[in-house]
């Protein structure tokens, strides 16, 4: 046996060998969805789908579901994620908005306008915005920036009028969604820089050609047949934002509450939860079979809306072939 | 009508002026854009030398030898709670273990796919999934592979992972659990570090090999690995930012004790199967997010933290410089998306 391994290796085994290991990959995929699907069973199978509608004090029915053994009868199971659902996409949805044009004039300045030096810097700096860990952003999120809005941006009036429904300590919406940009604009940029690169020179010099200035050629021109990229790169980001899970435990405040646009500059200022905040939230209570069957509900909810996500991504970016622009 | 225009404009240019002057001519709107792009382009430097500058200067302020150096300790005030010796520790493993890993798997992946994808349709379609599947892992957020790496963990037959509570279930969480989620992690920056490294190896490399008479294995081994070396000590660093980042994982597949709890006698395989903490959860913990409110911890393992991700940053930076030197271009997006 030893002997036969010693021996140059066949083709045909080599093969077989490096296909059964890229397989592996396959196999996590199908175990992860079907794992976190078949735990998240019981949640749907008792709530329906309108366990994303709302309904009840999100906080009692964590509670109640706590209180159960390891047994729970059907009725704990009851649960509607509204709030959460609602934090989420308010918190992504503010972040990418933000994100976007900030990402596309830096990208813009990194690829046309910068000059050499100021470029290789920026590259230096997108890298390294991309790669700080979330602990430390959540850090800085909870020891800098929540004091700070708690102390400068939080009238007493809004202190006091929102009393009996939620505490404002600083720590909400708009630390996380400033977090959150800061978080995911490095990704834009990197892949609408990728594709701003791709563009052929000579498309840029036919337009400088016609004597257009080289923002207009950069409008009319680049920024045109690089959209699809662009949608990609917002789509991707949206992936990123709607997972990240230790930014917002850390800032968002962890408070079962929707923030309500009828309350005027506090509504950015209330606390939230996103169903990944949520999942480290509670990650002490994945003990209770209520409980754990809710948060891999949230889970499969996260990983069939990432795959939803990058699907859309790669189908966005199909015309661009059609120019031979990769991106 | 359009040429006329044209060729009205360029009769307006004068034959040479410089680069201010052409920018007095541009419209308003125009130089308000260019005036934004700096602006953000400058923001997004000036956000960077905020974080690194504010987490040197707490560096300076809190981080001290004696709490590298120390173990934590269970203690009521934060003089006597010791230092974060054994986060660091678990850092490493955590990072040793998903490294070893996702770099074979990563490597073989990326050599099937690009030296024997390409005969036949059966072979683009199953090449196909495969690459999908990573794109699938790289896309999943972080939390969500937690929560698998805890189901699978806890089934009876992968009790050797992890220990058995008192309760007769599975714990679940251990160095091994949280080291195999954190190779799923570093799989996909380290793959497509390697394929694109395959992939730009010239054909008349491998033709030549099997000119010679090598067969495609030995060809794989003897030619395409050395030169696709630099592509993969590219994608390890990535793989090992990846980790030593990743909080969600530590918090929920490695049990939150500060300090390393080896379990069963077996000295080597008790502390894989025991139970631990890494920077991360050591930060996460001693934030006010988490038990330990202690800021100045917090701060200190932070600080360590971002100067390994600054050394690994660098490592990338350095590797690339020299490839790009020797082979062209590079791209941004590389390995951070």
């Amino acid at each position: 046996m030893l002997q036969r391994l010693r021996k140059p290796w066949s083709d045909n085994r080599a093969e077989r060998l490096l296909g059964a290991v890229s397989f592996l990959a396959c196999l996590t995929v199908a175990c992860m969805v079907v794992f976190v699907a078949i735990h998240a069973w019981p949640t749907f199978e008792h709530n329906g789908l309108s366990w994303l509608g709302s309904g009840g004090s999100l906080s009692e029915q964590v509670e109640r579901m706590l209180a159960t053994s390891a047994n729970p009868p059907a009725s704990a199971f009851h649960i509607r994620v509204w709030p959460i659902l609602y934090g989420t996409l308010l918190a992504t949805g503010l972040a990418v908005l933000l994100a976007l044009p900030l990402a596309v004039l830096s990208s813009i300045f990194i690829v046309e306008l910068a000059p050499a030096p100021v470029r290789r810097v920026m590259i230096i700096v997108v890298r390294l915005l991309a790669s700080v860990p979330s602990v430390i952003y959540g850090l800085i999120g909870i020891l800098v920036l929540v004091p700070f809005v708690g102390a400068h941006l939080v009238t007493s009036a809004e202190r006091t009028s929102l009393q009996n429904t939620v505490q404002l300590t600083g720590a909400g919406l708009v630390v996380a969604v400033v977090l959150l940009t800061v978080m995911i604009t490095p990704i834009m940029v990197a892949l609408t820089c990728d594709a701003l690169g791709a563009v052929p020179a000579a498309w840029r010099e036919g337009a400088a050609a016609l004597g257009v200035n080289r923002l207009r050629a950069i409008r009319a021109v680049t920024l045109r047949a690089i959209r699809p990229a662009i949608v990609a790169a917002t789509v991707l980001a949206t992936a990123r934002a709607l997972g990240e899970a230790i930014v917002i435990s850390m800032v968002s405040g962890s408070v079962f509450f929707a923030p309500r646009p009828s309350d005027g500059a506090a509504f950015l200022l209330e606390p939230f939860r996103s169903f990944a905040s949520t999942i480290v939230d509670f990650r002490e209570g994945l003990g209770a079979p209520a409980l754990s069957a809710t948060l891999y509900a949230c889970a499969l909810l996260l990983l069939f809306s990432a795959f939803a996500l990058s699907v859309a991504g790669y189908l966005v970016k199909l015309p661009m072939r059609k120019y031979q622009v990769k991106g | 009508m359009s040429s006329t225009f044209v060729s009205d404009s360029l009769a307006a240019i004068p034959p040479r002026r410089g680069r201010r002057s052409s920018l007095r001519t541009w419209r308003w709107s125009d130089r308000l854009v260019l005036l934004a792009a700096w602006v953000a382009g400058l923001s997004l430097c000036a956000i960077t030398a905020a974080i690194i500058l504010y987490m040197g200067y707490r560096g300076v302020q809190y981080l001290r030898p004696g709490l590298i150096f120390s173990r934590p300790q269970v203690s009521k005030d934060q003089a006597g709670s010791g230092g974060f010796l054994d986060p660091l520790i678990g850092t490493a493993l955590l990072t040793l273990i998903g490294i070893a890993i996702a770099a074979p798997m990563a490597i073989c992946s990326a050599l099937w796919i690009v030296e024997y994808g390409h005969g036949g349709r059966t072979r683009q379609f199953l090449t196909r999934i495969v690459e999908s599947s990573i794109e699938i892992v790289a896309g999943t957020p972080d939390i969500v592979i937690a929560l698998f790496g805890l189901a699978i963990f806890q089934l009876h037959i992968l009790a050797f992972v992890s220990f058995v509570g008192e309760g007769g279930g599975v714990y679940g969480k251990s160095f091994l659990a949280a080291g195999a989620m954190m190779s799923l992690i570093a799989l996909p920056p380290l793959f497509v570090a390697t394929r694109d490294g395959l992939q730009a190896v010239p054909a008349h490399m491998r033709e030549a090999a099997f000119a010679l008479g090598k067969t495609r294995i030995a060809t794989i081994r003897r030619v395409l690995l050395p030169s696709v070396r630099a592509n993969i000590a590219t994608g390890i660093t990535l793989g090992v930012s990846r980790i030593i980042a990743d909080t969600a994982i530590v918090l929920v597949l490695l049990g939150e004790t500060l300090r390393t709890e080896p379990q069963g006698g077996v000295p080597g395989l008790g502390v894989l199967r025991g139970t631990g903490s890494t920077l991360t959860s050591y930060v996460y913990e001693n934030s006010p997010a988490g038990e330990g409110a202690a800021p100045q911890k917090a701060y200190a393992a932070a600080v360590v933290l971002m100067l390994f991700v600054l050394v690994l940053n660098l490592a990338v930076e350095w590797i690339t410089r020299a490839q790009a030197r020797s082979s062209g271009s590079i791209a941004i997006a590389g390995g951070i998306v």
